[in-house]
């Protein structure tokens, strides 16, 4: 036999001596073998729950929930496989019974099972005293997440590389694009700036263009003051305000895109109308026949 | 002799790697690439290292970790946010060097022949940023549209494209103070139409005008107030409020849609 230190003994001694309520030398002299062992009043391994009704509040699936709450009755190791059965098919509106005592209740219910008529009754279920609680039941909680998800999950990819691969592809294809229009495409440099020699026509940069236009329609306090800044910077701003329809499928939000393509085009046409076809004098041309007073891009339409 | 020239090619092989090896474990290596680099040592293609990537990076770190399925597709938003930012960049850095051979003052004509003539690439960067200048303007007016479209604008977006409608005012504003700067004669008549264009404001056009050519036409001191306009007064606001852009996409949720 291995050797036990000492102080082990000691310590299994003094715990066998106070489960047993004997002194720790008897124990001692017990483990050793030197005296016979004090019998142990084996307590009741099952735990006894006093009798609560669980109230099955989800009646639907009856068998299922009757399962759920039985398996304390089942773990009673006594209870014959009858009594499982019976209970399994107890009616589902009824208050489910789930303690030993339960138990041995419905094993004396008159319900017949097959084993019960071979006369193969268990005679003895192991039961605590009624008196000694150490646990209760209080309420069957339903299995359900803690935290509630607010809301809809979304299809979600990592940035990298989902997102900066086509980005950085993106910005060497505008700097390839950018390196070769300034390699091939000359930035316009007229004469010195000289405030004697008006050029005729004098153009604004291509993107006032549509403005110089409706400037030749109507007063410049109109055209030149009150559409840019009423609408190129009131209304641009206040869209979102304005536009209180909560859709964003194109479908459902046909006037706005409407309004918004009419604008494309009125700005659109206006700007080529003064990029393309206003002359000297501000006065109609055809780039066909006079050819283009565009300086912005010299380069590509200075015909000779 | 052939055995000899193999080792002495694994050799070589072996010191290389262990070079690179020791300088990737070492405390400065470690110290300039952080976790999620793949430059580090042991940088793996995990889930983790791909959240640290953008995590770690102070350029990357304008993007979240994650992004809406839909917004990757290059049809979606073609880009358009991302190049009127990269535009602007490619006009500070190109900008930038400009200035080493600008001077806002009667001088500025000569300065620009002399960029485009005898100036090692001065004739390359000053297109560059001529034409980025352009495509930018172009870049942010498509950018605008494609958010109209998709009704991006919608709450909770609202007051991001109110600072979107600022942004291209801005855009407007760099763009067209730069225009006067090479001081020939597009630009002075340029100018010329604008600022009188700006002279019919009601009430007090004339002053608005005087302010704007810093005298009643188009001079050499205009010259020099677009000049300080267009490299520091308004890059520095349009970065503040580019920033808060930026900013405003995240906290509204990030990309809009789908559709």
């Amino acid at each position: 036999m291995v050797d036990i230190p000492e102080h082990l003994l000691l310590k299994t001694a003094e715990a066998r001596a106070k489960a047993l309520g004997i002194s720790v030398e008897q124990a001692l002299a017990e483990m050793r073998g030197e005296v016979q062992p004090t019998k142990i009043e084996k307590e009741p391994d099952v735990i006894e729950v006093t009798p609560i009704e669980v109230e099955v509040k989800e009646t639907p699936p009856p068998a299922a929930e009757v399962k759920e709450t039985a398996p304390p009755a089942v773990e009673v190791k006594e209870t014959p496989p009858p009594a499982a059965e019976v209970k399994e098919t107890a009616p589902p509106a009824a208050e489910v019974k789930e303690t030993p005592a339960a138990a041995s209740a419905v094993k004396e219910a008159p319900a017949p099972a097959p084993e019960k008529s071979n006369g193969q009754v268990p005679t003895e279920v192991d039961f605590a005293p009624e008196t000694k609680v150490t646990q209760r039941l209080l309420t069957v909680v339903k299995a359900k997440p803690i935290q509630k998800p607010t809301s809809e999950p979304v299809d979600k990819v990592n940035t990298w590389p989902h997102l900066m691969l086509p980005e950085f592809i993106s910005l060497m294809a505008m700097t390839a694009f950018l390196i070769f229009i300034s390699a091939i495409l000359q930035a316009p440099l007229l004469e010195e700036a000289n405030p004697n020699i008006t050029p005729n026509p004098a153009k604004a940069p291509w993107y006032f263009l549509g403005l110089q236009e409706l400037l030749s329609y109507w007063d410049p306090q109109i055209a030149g003051v009150m559409i840019p800044l009423l609408i190129g910077v009131a209304a641009f701003m206040a869209i979102p305000y304005i536009d209180r329809n909560k859709e964003n499928k194109p479908s459902k939000r046909k006037y706005a895109i409407m309004l918004w393509t009419f604008f494309l085009a009125g700005a659109g046409t206006l700007s080529l109308i003064g990029i393309l076809f206003r002359g000297p004098g501000w006065n109609w041309t055809y780039p066909w026949i006079d050819g283009v007073w565009f300086d912005d891009l010299l380069d590509w339409v200075h015909f000779e | 002799m052939k055995n000899e020239k193999i080792k002495f090619k694994d050799r070589l092989k072996d010191i290389s790697s262990g070079l690179g090896d020791s300088l990737k474990e070492s405390t400065l290596w470690g110290s300039i690439f952080r976790p999620g680099s793949p430059f580090r040592k042991g940088y793996s293609d995990s889930p983790r290292n791909r959240s640290y990537v953008v995590m770690n990076n102070v350029l990357y770190h304008l993007h979240p970790v994650k992004v809406k399925r839909h917004g990757v597709r290059l049809s979606y938003t073609l880009c358009l946010g991302g190049l009127s930012f990269f535009t602007f960049i490619v006009l500070t850095i190109t900008g930038i060097w400009l200035m080493f051979y600008f001077r806002p003052t009667e001088m500025a004509y000569v300065d620009i022949q002399s960029l485009q003539t005898s100036i090692a690439f001065g004739s390359l960067v000053r297109n560059m940023h001529r034409w980025a200048a352009h495509i930018m303007v172009l870049v942010v007016f498509l950018h605008m549209s494609r958010v109209f479209y998709h009704g991006a604008y919608k709450a909770p977006r609202e007051f991001n494209w109110v600072i979107g409608v600022i942004l291209l005012i801005l855009t407007l504003l760099l763009s067209f103070t730069g225009y006067l700067l090479p001081w020939d004669q597009l630009a002075i008549w340029a100018v010329t139409v604008g600022g009188n264009m700006a002279g019919y404001t009601p009430v007090f056009g004339a002053q608005v005008k005087f302010a704007l050519f810093a005298g009643l036409e188009a001079t050499e001191a205009t010259l020099l107030r677009f000049y300080v306009l267009h490299v520091l007064f308004f890059p520095f606001i349009i970065v503040i409020f580019m920033a808060i852009h930026f900013w405003r996409v995240r906290k509204d949720g990030g990309i809009s849609g789908p559709l």
